[in-house]
């Protein structure tokens, strides 16, 4: 993990008039009458990899979705754009989606052993993709499942191919989702909190594995994470995420060591740092959906809050190279 | 230890109008269902008084007769009243229902409490007693015990029942070996309180609602087995007022006088649907692992 | 393995024995004396005594049980009194496959039927799709099949005139004519069997398109249609095996009653007329052939189970 650490890549200033891979602008996902992604702006350009980070309900796993356009209408109501190289994701239809998912736009999903399906072995999963967007025939698309599963470290992927699901460890599990979401070599790779579910001493190998393997296919990638130390390690840049909104945005080591926002800091603050017993709690929680307050969602919680923060919602601002979301950064 | 004797979920009183009435009477379906029940049993106990004829009079000047004033619903090719016959068939249909399958439970409950609680060799050979009984389909096991003990309404209960005893016995063996090694009751054995005692505090009331459940459940199989069995002439005898052998009798006239078995069938599915309804209700009621199927 | 293989037969014999000395004790309690009923009303001491010697009546029960047992596994089952026949003959060779034919036409149908049902009602919840399968579902769960024959007969038979009412013409003689004799039985028994099979599936169903497998399927680009039928309805055989397996006791209830109805010389109406004769021993044959068609299908559904499911699978 140090390495990853170590690999962090330099190419930390990108010129935003360059034509981005994805870019999200003023997206609003809304559930009836709640509203879940609130004007949610983000820009990824081809090779970069951006950290969604925050805590559980804050909207990271539903942006992953909505991404991959698994969340639409008429299940949600969609306001906004999501563009992939150019094309409008927001109106897309579906029979032109589906022809980007799985191939140009891969998913990892959290929990392998439950996003896999036990009733069909490891190969057969792998191939579906490889038939559905490639085109192989049977012959090569076993052939390309086992390179793939060498690839992602699995070991004697011959043997393993007609394994089904049960039969593997949690561990090889997540590396099977995560060669069926490489299988077409995607452009944009979603991994939504790709290790929580592993044991800690696995954890490493399989986020190294992912970054590795995003590096030598020269993909984007979006990590949804909670932990805001691991997804400076490993992202370009990170967007922290509270209640649906992102309230701030940019360079990991930036974010990491001067969080401008006050959630950021809030969040640092909750990291227990080794030989430090420094450990601030954020007070209260995520509102409920329902009860959003009308102004900058994080207000009830924040320390900086004033009567406006109660009543507008704050515009994001460019401020050392990152845009924050907040009435008062100081 | 005294609080996990205090723990052990007893079925009385005001806990069982939470347990049992409450869920209920939440589904929509299942009150149709019960509405529908309490207007049967209601037809039934006052079959005396809303009858308009003997059900067993025959008349064969008024044989074969559509609906009119003086034969409501028309009559069979006697000239039997078929009003007064639908009543008096839903008397006999619920009492051989509730009658064989109370037996049933009866029987099944006590052999399975018996094998159970004894365990060993007294266990291993009622349980394959058990077996032999589950090993026909019902309707089979009832056809058999109806050639052994002849026709007639009393030996088509005893037949009914008979068939019945195995799921019971089964059931109540399961619940009783699983209720048997949870703490409370060996908590009440330790302070000394006697089998007996512990059977009928401890262990009864908590295999009861499953048990009751499949009760309820069995009485419409009770109720179609029993009007198949009269249906095939092997169940009640004529001329008794059975919808089974009204059914049978209007096979012959189903051109000329659908209504003969029109009638008695209609009743017969209506009351099925019923009681099925019930039986869904009362499983989801009590089985929460259930009641996502039901929306 | 060969431990689990051979536990798993040494249950199938015990159950097999069971059902044997079942059927036996069955003839044993039957009313009358098979022997004067053989010999009808005029016969002497000595004739009698002889018989019963011929017959092995006079020794002790176990020994009759396993002089029962070895003949019927010879196929020797006895001779009608009554038409004479040969008891095998008439129970395997004429009326089982009556039965079988019978009972696999209904399956098919109400599979047909209930499946796509099911699954419509499940894709569209809450909808009229769904309010009328469940409509249909506890209807037809709930008619009695002999009533239903009689309307169908009614109908489709005497009124309309489409199809025959009575009689049987196997499939394997006469192909076309068979299905066309069938077609109204297979419907009444189907009809049980429909509204079961969609239930089941409906419930299965909205249970296995929660799960993230699903959703992972779907990211893979999986067409929607690919995504119910393939990814989910896999998932949902099992309980659907289960159902129909657990089912079969209302499969045969159902047979009986629709034989009857139908005229058709299954085993229903096989044991129906024995009853009605007091041909004890052709009831026994009846008896005997059930519970070994209940065990061998409770195999089937095991094997099926293992089959379907992987992770029962044995390595």
């Amino acid at each position: 993990m140090n390495r990853a650490l170590a690999l962090n890549p330099q190419a930390v200033e990108v010129p935003a008039s360059q034509d981005a891979l994805l870019e999200v602008s003023n997206l609003t996902l809304r559930r009836g009458k709640a509203v879940v992604l609130d004007g949610v702006s983000l820009a990824l350009h081809s090779g970069e990899t951006l950290g969604l980070i925050g805590e559980s309900g804050a909207g990271k796993s539903t942006l992953a979705m909505a991404l991959i356009g698994l969340l639409r209408a008429p299940e949600v109501q969609l306001e906004g754009s999501m563009r992939f190289r150019g094309t409008e994701l927001v109106t897309l239809r579906e029979a032109d989606y589906r022809r980007l998912r799985g191939n140009k736009i891969g998913l990892i999903f959290q929990d392998a052993t439950a996003a896999l399906n036990p009733c069909f072995t490891v190969g057969e999963q792998i191939a579906e993709p490889l038939k559905r967007h490639l085109g192989l025939s049977k012959w090569d698309r076993r052939e390309r499942a086992a390179e793939l599963m060498h690839s992602v470290g699995i070991p004697e992927p011959a043997l393993r191919l007609d394994a089904y699901p049960h039969e593997l460890s949690g561990g090889m599990q997540q590396r099977v989702m995560i060669a069926i979401a490489l299988a077409c070599n995607p452009e944009l790779l979603l991994a939504d909190e790709p290790t929580s579910a592993l044991d800690v001493t696995i954890q490493a190998q399989i986020m190294e594995l992912i970054l590795d393997r995003v590096r030598a296919l020269n993909s984007s990638a979006v990590f949804v994470l909670h932990d805001l130390a691991l997804g400076a390690q490993v992202c370009d840049r990170i967007a922290v995420m509270y209640a649906g909104q992102i309230v701030e945005e940019g360079p990991s080591e930036r974010v990491l060591a001067a969080p401008l926002h006050p959630y950021t800091q809030g969040l640092k603050s909750c990291v227990v740092e080794l030989g430090s017993s420094t450990l601030v709690p954020i007070p209260g929680q995520i509102p409920p959906l329902n009860a959003m307050p009308a102004g900058c969602r994080f207000a009830p919680r924040c320390p900086r809050a004033q009567a406006i923060c109660g009543e507008q919602r704050p515009v994001a601002e460019t401020r050392d190279g990152r845009q924050i979301a907040c009435w008062f950064i100081d | 230890m005294s609080e996990a004797i205090n723990v052990a979920p007893l079925a009385r009183g005001s806990q069982w109008k939470q347990r049992f009435l409450q869920p209920l009477l939440r589904q929509r379906s299942a009150m149709a269902g019960l509405v529908i029940l309490a207007i049967y049993v209601v037809a039934a106990v006052c079959a005396p008084w809303l009858a308009t004829h003997d059900p067993t009079a025959q008349d064969l000047m008024a044989a074969l007769q559509g609906p009119s004033a003086a034969h409501w619903l028309g009559t069979d090719s006697y000239g039997q009243d078929l009003y007064s016959r639908l009543l008096y068939g839903a008397q006999l249909a619920l009492i051989i229902g509730f009658a064989s399958v109370a037996l049933g439970l009866f029987v099944g409950v006590a052999v399975g409490l018996a094998a159970g609680l004894m365990g060993g060799r007294t266990e291993w050979v009622l349980m394959r007693i058990v077996d032999g009984l589950l090993a026909f389909p019902e309707l089979i096991l009832a056809m058999a015990f109806m050639a052994v003990l002849g026709l007639g309404t009393e030996n088509v209960v005893y037949a009914l029942a008979l068939s019945f005893v195995g799921p019971f016995a089964r059931m109540t063996r399961g619940d009783v070996l699983q209720v048997k090694n949870q703490p409370y009751i060996e908590a009440a054995k330790l302070m000394g309180v006697g089998t007996a005692a512990v059977i009928w505090r401890h262990v009864l009331p908590n295999v009861v609602s499953p048990i009751l459940v499949q009760a309820g459940m069995r009485i419409s199989i009770a109720i179609l087995l029993e009007s198949g069995l009269s249906f095939l002439g092997i169940g009640v005898v004529p001329p008794t007022p059975d919808w089974g052998l009204m059914i049978a009798e209007g096979r012959a006239f189903i051109t000329m006088a659908p209504w003969i078995s029109g009638v008695p069938g209609l009743a017969l599915a209506i009351l099925l649907v019923a009681l099925n309804l019930l039986g869904d209700g009362l499983r989801d009621a009590f089985d929460p692992n259930t009641q996502k199927d039901a929306g | 393995m060969f431990q689990a293989v051979s536990a798993k037969l040494a249950q199938t014999l015990l159950v097999l024995l069971i059902v044997s000395a079942a059927s036996f004790t069955f003839l044993k309690l039957a009313p009358g004396d098979p022997v004067s009923i053989m010999l009808g009303s005029d016969y002497s001491k000595t004739s009698y005594d002889q018989l019963t010697h011929e017959l092995g009546l006079d020794q002790p029960v176990v020994f009759q049980y396993g002089h029962w047992l070895a003949n019927f596994v010879r196929g020797d089952w006895g001779i009608s009194y009554i038409t004479n026949q040969d008891i095998f003959e008439l129970a395997v060779m004429q009326a089982l496959p009556v039965t079988l034919t019978l009972a696999a036409l209904s399956l098919l149908i109400a599979l047909l039927i209930g499946i796509p049902t099911g699954v419509l009602a499940a894709l569209y919840r809450n909808s009229w799709i769904d309010v009328l399968a469940t409509t249909l579902a506890i209807g037809g769960n709930a008619f009695p099949s002999f009533y239903l024959g009689i309307i169908l007969i009614w109908v489709f038979g005497v009124d309309l005139g489409w199809f025959p009412v009575l009689g049987f013409v196997a499939p394997w003689e006469d192909f076309w004519q068979g299905l066309w004799h069938l077609a109204l039985p297979a419907v009444t028994l189907g009809a049980w069997y429909v509204g079961l099979i969609a239930r089941i599936t409906r419930s299965s169903l909205l249970e296995v398109l929660g799960q993230p497998y699903i959703l992972a399927a779907k990211a893979r680009g999986e067409p929607g249609w690919r995504v119910v039928w393939v990814h989910g309805m896999r998932n949902v055989l099992m309980p659907l095996v289960t159902v129909i397996g657990l089912q079969l006791g209302g499969m045969l209830r159902g047979a009986v009653m629709t034989e009857v109805v139908f005229a058709l010389p299954g085993l229903g109406m096989m044991v129906t007329t024995a009853v009605l004769n007091r041909e004890y021993i052709v009831v026994q044959a009846g008896i005997m052939l059930t519970g070994l068609l209940f065990v061998a299908v409770n195999l089937a559904v095991d094997q099926t189970y293992q089959f379907l499911d992987p992770r029962l699978r044995r390595r």
